[in-house]
């Protein structure tokens, strides 16, 4: 590597290009709904940056309920629901995830590629397409509730009619049908990570324990856990942030009330035409996401530098 | 007849259980796909038993006028997209592989940047700075795909950044101090030296900013007005109004054109010696 100075002209000329479309293109936007976020509407499409904090304090602003005396703080709600569904969906990926990438992992080296290409292909599948083919499993009369049916009725069969008849289950337009729509579409990013911080993982750091005495169990939570740490943690913001901001699931999966912030954000923007409001949101979900990295960058340190004492 | 070979402590690939959880897993990713494609040739319009065997389902989204606007804008974005991505790309990739300079830490986090943050957030900001700059509207065809473009490309870039500079991480310096020991140019010794060298890079980049382009929704969602419908908008917007297998069809189209674009770069990345480098 060599300092900028040596060689100015290739330096500049190499580098301007994508730091002018990085500055324009990019971080101007964003400079934009900053701004945006402390101004104010005037008239329909005019907006006024008078520095006011209006919209902020519209997130926690408690909306009166119609019929009673309480209020409830929309918006804050909204917020937490959108962390709570996130984190379950890293939560249920990572559960689901680290078998796939031990399974990819422990392959033998024939396997290991063809494996690795079925679980990331999905990936590759368009997320609106991906989304969309769930509606038709999990309807009323979908594909979940036809295999639900089938083995209920060879139940109802077997137990002489003792169970009845089959009610499908209310599986579109709900909450669950967002987090499975989520976890479906988010699981090959997870496993990714998993298994890249499984392959530096050295198969004799596995067999020694074993050696020693240690059962499976034990190897796995001993041995594994510790040393994926990494590859865990990356899993984690990979999916947790692109969860937390998703439209598409509710969008498409969820009934009224699954809105999440992503979905709320594109109100504003488009049909409520608030964009002060919408620009102070989409700060918000920024913040949030530039803190779990940096969480995710201090626990890595803390990580890397406890494994140096050690 | 030989018997299997009993299954060794570290053969966990080959007990039942990790491979059933395998195989629910893959059913769980696969079956809702195959469901979709499968009801693209079901004879019946609703969708809810699949009915015999026809193909006009994709006669008639082939026919369909505004789904043939929408592929030929779709394709024109990736294709412009993608070029500027590439060079833009390279450059980037090159930048910081080759020089220290001063705050590159941060200008490296900049880079990733676009990556890393929602998408809803990248696609609301473009949408008021296109407003707020007065970008020109209602320009024709193809310069009013002008917005998408420039906001994939905002997007696509730091992929083939880091895609090519993988690829350069392996790169042999000495190559270059021999161009320029035999006496070739600084601008020689890039075009003939670095360039090839990075190709399979530029190539698997390229393709990876092809499909990002050609599968974005949210992005577009926001950028595009309403004479500049993409591929996936309009899918989006028959999936809202009515769902017939028509909607199957054309999405059967894009995913057999996704994988097959996909396993070209992957097949390319491969023989450039390292995986797409997604997640770090």
């Amino acid at each position: 590597m060599e300092s900028w100075r040596r060689n100015r002209l290739v330096f500049f000329l190499v580098g301007l290009p994508p730091t002018f479309w990085l500055v324009f293109f990019f971080l101007a936007p964003l400079t934009i709904i900053a701004a945006f976020s402390f101004g104010e509407k005037v008239g329909v499409i005019d907006i006024d940056i008078t520095g006011t904090l209006d919209s902020y304090l519209r997130i926690f602003e408690c909306v009166p309920v119609a019929g009673s005396e309480g209020c409830t703080q929309v918006y804050l709600t909204i917020f937490w629901k959108s962390l709570w569904e996130a984190g379950l969906t890293t939560f249920i990926c990572i559960l689901v995830g680290f078998p796939l990438a031990l399974m990819i992992y422990f392959a033998s080296p024939r396997w290991k590629p063809w494996l690795l290409l079925l679980i990331v292909l999905p990936f590759w599948t368009n997320l609106l397409i991906r989304t969309y083919a769930l509606i038709v499993m999990l309807r009323g009369n979908g594909f979940i509730n036809k295999g639900l049916e089938a083995l209920w009725n060879g139940a109802d069969w077997l137990t002489f009619g003792a169970l009845g008849n089959f009610t499908p289950l209310e599986m579109m337009n709900t909450d669950f049908a967002v987090v499975f729509g989520m976890v479906y579409v988010f699981l090959p990013f997870t496993v990714l990570p998993l298994y890249a911080a499984l392959e530096r993982l050295d198969h004799s750091f596995i067999e020694a324990s074993l050696d020693l005495g240690a059962g499976h169990l034990r190897a796995f939570w001993t041995v594994i856990v510790p040393l994926a740490m990494p590859g865990i943690a990356s899993a984690l913001i990979i999916t947790f942030i692109p969860a937390l901001g998703t439209f598409l699931q509710p969008d498409l999966l969820g009934g009224t009330d699954s809105s999440l912030i992503a979905n709320v954000i594109e109100r504003q923007f488009r049909s409520a035409n608030d964009w002060p409001f919408g620009s102070a949101l989409s700060l918000m979900l920024l913040y949030i996401t530039f803190f779990v990295i940096a969480l995710q960058a201090f626990f890595s340190r803390r990580r890397q530098q406890h494994g140096r004492e050690v | 007849m030989a018997r299997k070979p009993a299954i060794a402590p570290l053969e966990y690939s080959r007990r039942w259980s990790l491979r059933s959880i395998f195989i629910a897993a893959l059913v769980f990713l696969y079956a809702p796909i195959f469901v979709l494609i499968a009801f693209s040739f079901s004879e019946s319009r609703r969708l809810i038993n699949i009915q015999g065997f026809t193909f006009d389902w994709y006669g008639k989204a082939l026919e369909n006028s505004d789904l043939q606007l929408a592929f030929a804008n779709s394709f024109t974005i990736a294709f412009l997209s993608t070029a500027i991505s590439v060079v833009l790309g390279a450059m980037t990739a090159l930048l910081l592989w080759r020089f220290r300079f001063p705050l590159k830490p941060v200008y490296e986090g900049v880079v990733v940047l676009p990556i890393v943050i929602p998408e809803i957030c990248l696609g609301v900001a473009l949408l008021a700075f296109f407003a707020r700059i007065d970008w020109p509207q209602g320009l024709p065809w193809p310069l009013n795909l002008s917005q998408i473009t420039v906001s994939h490309v905002a997007f696509s870039f730091p992929f083939v950044a880091m895609v090519v500079r993988a690829r350069l991480a392996n790169f042999n310096r000495e190559l270059e101090e021999a161009a320029k020991d035999l006496g070739a140019g600084e601008w020689p010794a890039i075009r003939d030296v670095i360039v090839p060298h990075m190709k399979p890079g530029l190539i698997a980049g390229g393709l990876l900013a092809f499909t990002l382009s050609l599968d974005d929704f949210v992005i577009t969602f926001f950028t595009s007005g309403p004479d500049t419908v993409t591929f996936p908008l309009k899918v989006y917007s028959m999936v809202r109004f009515s769902v017939t297998p028509e909607v199957n069809a054309a999405s059967t189209i894009l995913i057999v054109i996704t994988v097959v674009l996909t396993a070209l770069a992957m097949w390319l990345q491969g023989r450039s010696g390292k995986l797409p480098s997604m997640g770090h």
